[in-house]
């Protein structure tokens, strides 16, 4: 069972993680406007995948693709605080943003999945989850979330992490403490080193 | 030299510890041989054809005598007696055993230390001029801001993870002394009209299988945003660099595929977000990173020394030494010195344990404890008293640090190779080898003059072939080992990649292809130029006729 930390603690996970099937239609990555290349490997739904895509009733936690289709079906559920939304590290939070006019905050929970631990995509769109958008509720790492980066989780702006079934929660837990003090600053409120040091008055 | 405070060193010991850890998981079995490569790998951990190869970091190749002793304790104790300095102003050992890492990396610390970021998908170590802070030439000592950038990168919560790895070069010189245009990211540091200083910022550059020199994204950059603004280069590269295929995964493709002007503009607007925030750096923070550079307590020498000046006329060996090895320094009375790890008979950039004690011990003497390791494989005491180069120069030549072959075509710069590299195409030591004992006359090698010669086993350039002035790359064609030989690169301010001369040769001609460009420069030369001068104004013609003859017409496919 994988198993979900909540800041520093194990808690009981009330949010249904909703997922698409795999597919392999490829998508076309940009960066910014520019269509750059196709990435392989980052299936995107087809809309019929979409319009099918079945949840619960309660708190969910959904695709992008599937909140950007269905944003009108889903209005009330979103203004009881029900719906999450995940962005795969490929997505563009910006799309996001644009699809709650800009204001993140009206969603108590986003998501952004890890498909592989080595791909580290996902800190980038929590830092600018945090600094650019402003985002201040429950950021959950999905996917391949892992012992030996949740320090760095932390750091990006991460404060919820879905373990990985095979992760041990008390090793993971420890691990958001592996260094003390960082050399630089992220999201974390950590100012860098040297503002410290000047501020203990260190000389060489 | 910068000296570790409390807060670096619980960084670094906090490592160890952290990397114990996952060794003993992986051990256990805890840890997946594929889940523990990434994590080891930014440990400088690689397994390679015999045993694991560790490579330690010598930041911007700054090494105090403290830290060679150990690195010569080290290769004792848990290596085969030697260890390699490599182009990345590292220091590699290529046979410690898994089991001692943990060890090595605890007995690295005590000594500050680290193997942090050496290899793997992440910003590695940054590198510089070997003549930092002593070079007549300079505008701005780089040490200081490539500290400053050393913490910033060291475990950036970001950019553990990039699409691949990421190599930055600082240079403060008018001419370029750390191939700036051939990196991730190179940083050309100046002063503007007030004498503020300011960074040109070059990205894109980089050798391997697509050599390409960078572009300009910023041209003053005041050195206060260095931090914010890179992060906003890497926010960029590590969203939209290519995730697919390794070999298309550098930040030059990214930078090539949509152009620098979009790439610019994408940066720009990622670093408003930061831009004077609170990890813009301080003029403290620099005020107390410089102040760990200041120059030795040197004393005040005369211009001249008669006792060198004699020695000069009387010592036409020691002569000899001087015109290759030895170069001017700021201060009056001093010199910077290079000792060549290149003597005919041993690897390229290979120390052995004896050595390094011996060098510690001539630092220690001759040039405040310090010492440089440079990307040309080399080492560089840089603050010598023109009276005490004598005495030097004897010393190093008892261990066999004084070949007098500094920048000349025996200089060679070459990868590890087929002998210990799991990637290679080919063999590229005994290649050097070979090189060298075809050149032994030192009188030719002399009239012969600059010339720098560089090998790489395979594609992946680790021994920068792109920017010889002649380089030799390992190809394999069905399953035999070939070189491919290029002329006309070149590093500093005329930066320039290297053209193939033709089709490829077996390992025994090699010698003798060299031998005949080297005569044709030699017969085509104008008084004063160099070979890389001869072939920029030549061309490749009559180099190509000298090697292949004027008839030969090969059809042969050239690998690439
Ligand atoms: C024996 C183990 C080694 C392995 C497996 C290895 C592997 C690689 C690979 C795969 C690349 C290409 C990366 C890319 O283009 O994306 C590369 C590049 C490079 N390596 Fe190595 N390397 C080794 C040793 C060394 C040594 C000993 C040196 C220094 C002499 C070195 C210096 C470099 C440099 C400077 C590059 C950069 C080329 C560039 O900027 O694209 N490597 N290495
Ligand atoms: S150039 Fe190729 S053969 Fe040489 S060290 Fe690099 S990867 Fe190995």
């Amino acid at each position: 069972m994988a198993e979900l930390i909540r800041g520093t603690e194990v808690v009981v996970d009330d949010w249904t993680w909703v997922r698409l099937p795999e597919t392999n239609e490829p998508v076309r990555k940009s960066a910014g406007k520019v269509v750059l290349f196709k990435l392989t490997g980052e299936p995107a739904a087809s809309e019929d995948v979409i319009a099918a895509c079945d949840f619960p009733a309660g708190k969910v936690l959904l695709p992008l693709s599937v909140w950007l289709r269905r944003r009108d079906e889903l209005a009330t559920r979103a203004d009881k605080g029900e719906i999450g939304v995940w962005l795969d590290s490929h997505e563009e939070p910006a799309v996001l943003a644009e699809s709650l006019g800009g204001n993140l905050n009206r969603l108590p929970l986003i998501g952004v999945n890890f498909p592989k631990f080595i791909d580290g995509r996902g800190y980038s769109i929590a830092f600018i989850l945090r600094t650019r958008y402003g985002y201040r509720n429950e950021l959950r790492a999905l996917g391949d979330v892992l012992r030996d980066q949740m320090f760095f989780f932390h750091r990006c702006g991460f404060d919820a992490y879905l373990l990985r079934a095979d992760q041990k929660a008390d090793r993971c837990i420890g691990a958001l403490k592996d260094f003390t003090t960082p050399y630089q600053t992220s999201t974390d409120g950590q100012p860098p080193i040297f503002r410290r040091r000047s501020a203990a008055g260190d000389r060489p | 030299m910068y000296r570790y405070d409390e807060y670096d060193h619980t960084l670094v010991l906090e490592r160890v510890a952290q990397y114990r850890d996952q060794l003993q998981r992986n051990l256990a079995g805890e840890l997946s041989d594929d889940e523990f490569r990434p994590l080891r790998l930014q440990n400088g951990l690689y397994i390679q054809r015999h045993a694991p190869m560790l490579r330690v970091a010598i930041p911007y190749g700054m090494l105090s005598s403290t830290q060679l002793r150990k690195l010569s304790d080290i290769g004792r104790r848990y290596d085969r007696g030697y260890g390699h300095f490599s182009t990345r102003q590292n220091m590699q050992f290529n046979w410690p055993r898994l089991e001692d890492t943990g060890d090595i990396l605890a007995e690295l610390a005590t000594v500050e230390m680290h193997a942090i970021q050496t290899s793997g998908n992440c910003i590695r170590n940054i590198t510089t001029d070997p003549f930092a802070g002593v070079a007549p030439d300079e505008i701005v000592d780089p040490r200081p801001y490539c500290e400053m950038l050393r913490q910033w990168s060291t475990f950036h919560p970001e950019f553990a993870f990039l699409p691949r790895k990421f190599k930055i070069a600082v240079s403060g010189t008018l001419e370029d002394r750390a191939v700036t245009y051939a990196h991730d990211v190179g940083l050309q540091l100046y002063r503007d009209e007030k004498g503020e200083v300011l960074a040109r910022v070059i990205v894109g550059g980089g050798m391997g299988r697509t050599p390409i020199l960078g572009s300009v994204i910023h041209d003053a950059l005041p050195w206060q945003h260095l931090p914010t603004y890179l992060d906003a280069v890497l926010r960029v590269y590590n969203r939209y660099g290519r995730r697919d295929n390794a070999y298309k995964a550098r930040i030059k493709i990214l930078v090539k595929a949509i152009g620098a002007e979009t790439f610019a503009r994408q940066v720009d607007d990622e670093w408003q977000l930061e831009r004077d925030g609170i990890a813009t750096v301080t003029q403290a923070e620099l005020d107390r990173a410089s102040a760990a550079f200041t120059d030795p307590d040197a004393p005040l020498r005369p211009a001249s020394d008669e006792g060198f000046d004699a020695k000069l006329a009387s010592d036409p060996a020691f002569a000899r030494w001087v015109s290759r090895c030895v170069r001017g320094h700021k201060r009056p009375g001093y010199r910077a010195v290079t000792l060549s790890l290149k003597p005919t008979g041993v690897a390229p950039g290979d120390i052995s344990c004896k050595q390094m004690d011996a060098l510690a011990d001539l630092a220690d003497r001759y040039s405040f404890c310090e010492l440089r390791v440079s990307h040309e494989q080399n080492v560089v005491l840089a603050d010598v008293a023109l009276a005490d180069l004598y005495e030097l120069w004897l010393g190093a030549r008892a261990h066999g640090l004084a070949t007098p072959n500094i920048g000349l075509l025996t200089d060679i710069i070459c990868c590890p190779g087929g002998d210990f590299c799991s990637l290679a195409n080919a063999k590229s030591i005994p290649i050097a080898q070979a090189i060298q004992e075809a050149f032994e006359n030192l009188d030719y090698l002399y009239d012969v003059g600059d010339l720098e010669l560089n090998i790489s086993g395979c594609m992946n350039s680790c021994g920068h072939h792109h920017v010889g002035h002649i380089g030799i790359l390992g190809v394999d064609k069905t399953g035999s080992e070939w070189y491919q030989v290029s002329i006309g690169g070149s590093q500093g301010n005329l930066t320039s990649l290297g053209d193939v001369i033709g089709p490829s040769f077996a390992a025994e001609e090699v010698p003798a292809v060299i031998t005949k460009l080297v005569e044709t420069y030699v017969e085509q030369r104008t008084p004063e130029e160099r070979f890389i001068d001869t072939v920029r104004r030549l061309g490749m013609a009559p180099f190509k006729a000298g090697v292949y003859g004027e008839s030969t017409k090969k059809t042969e496919v050239i690998h690439g």
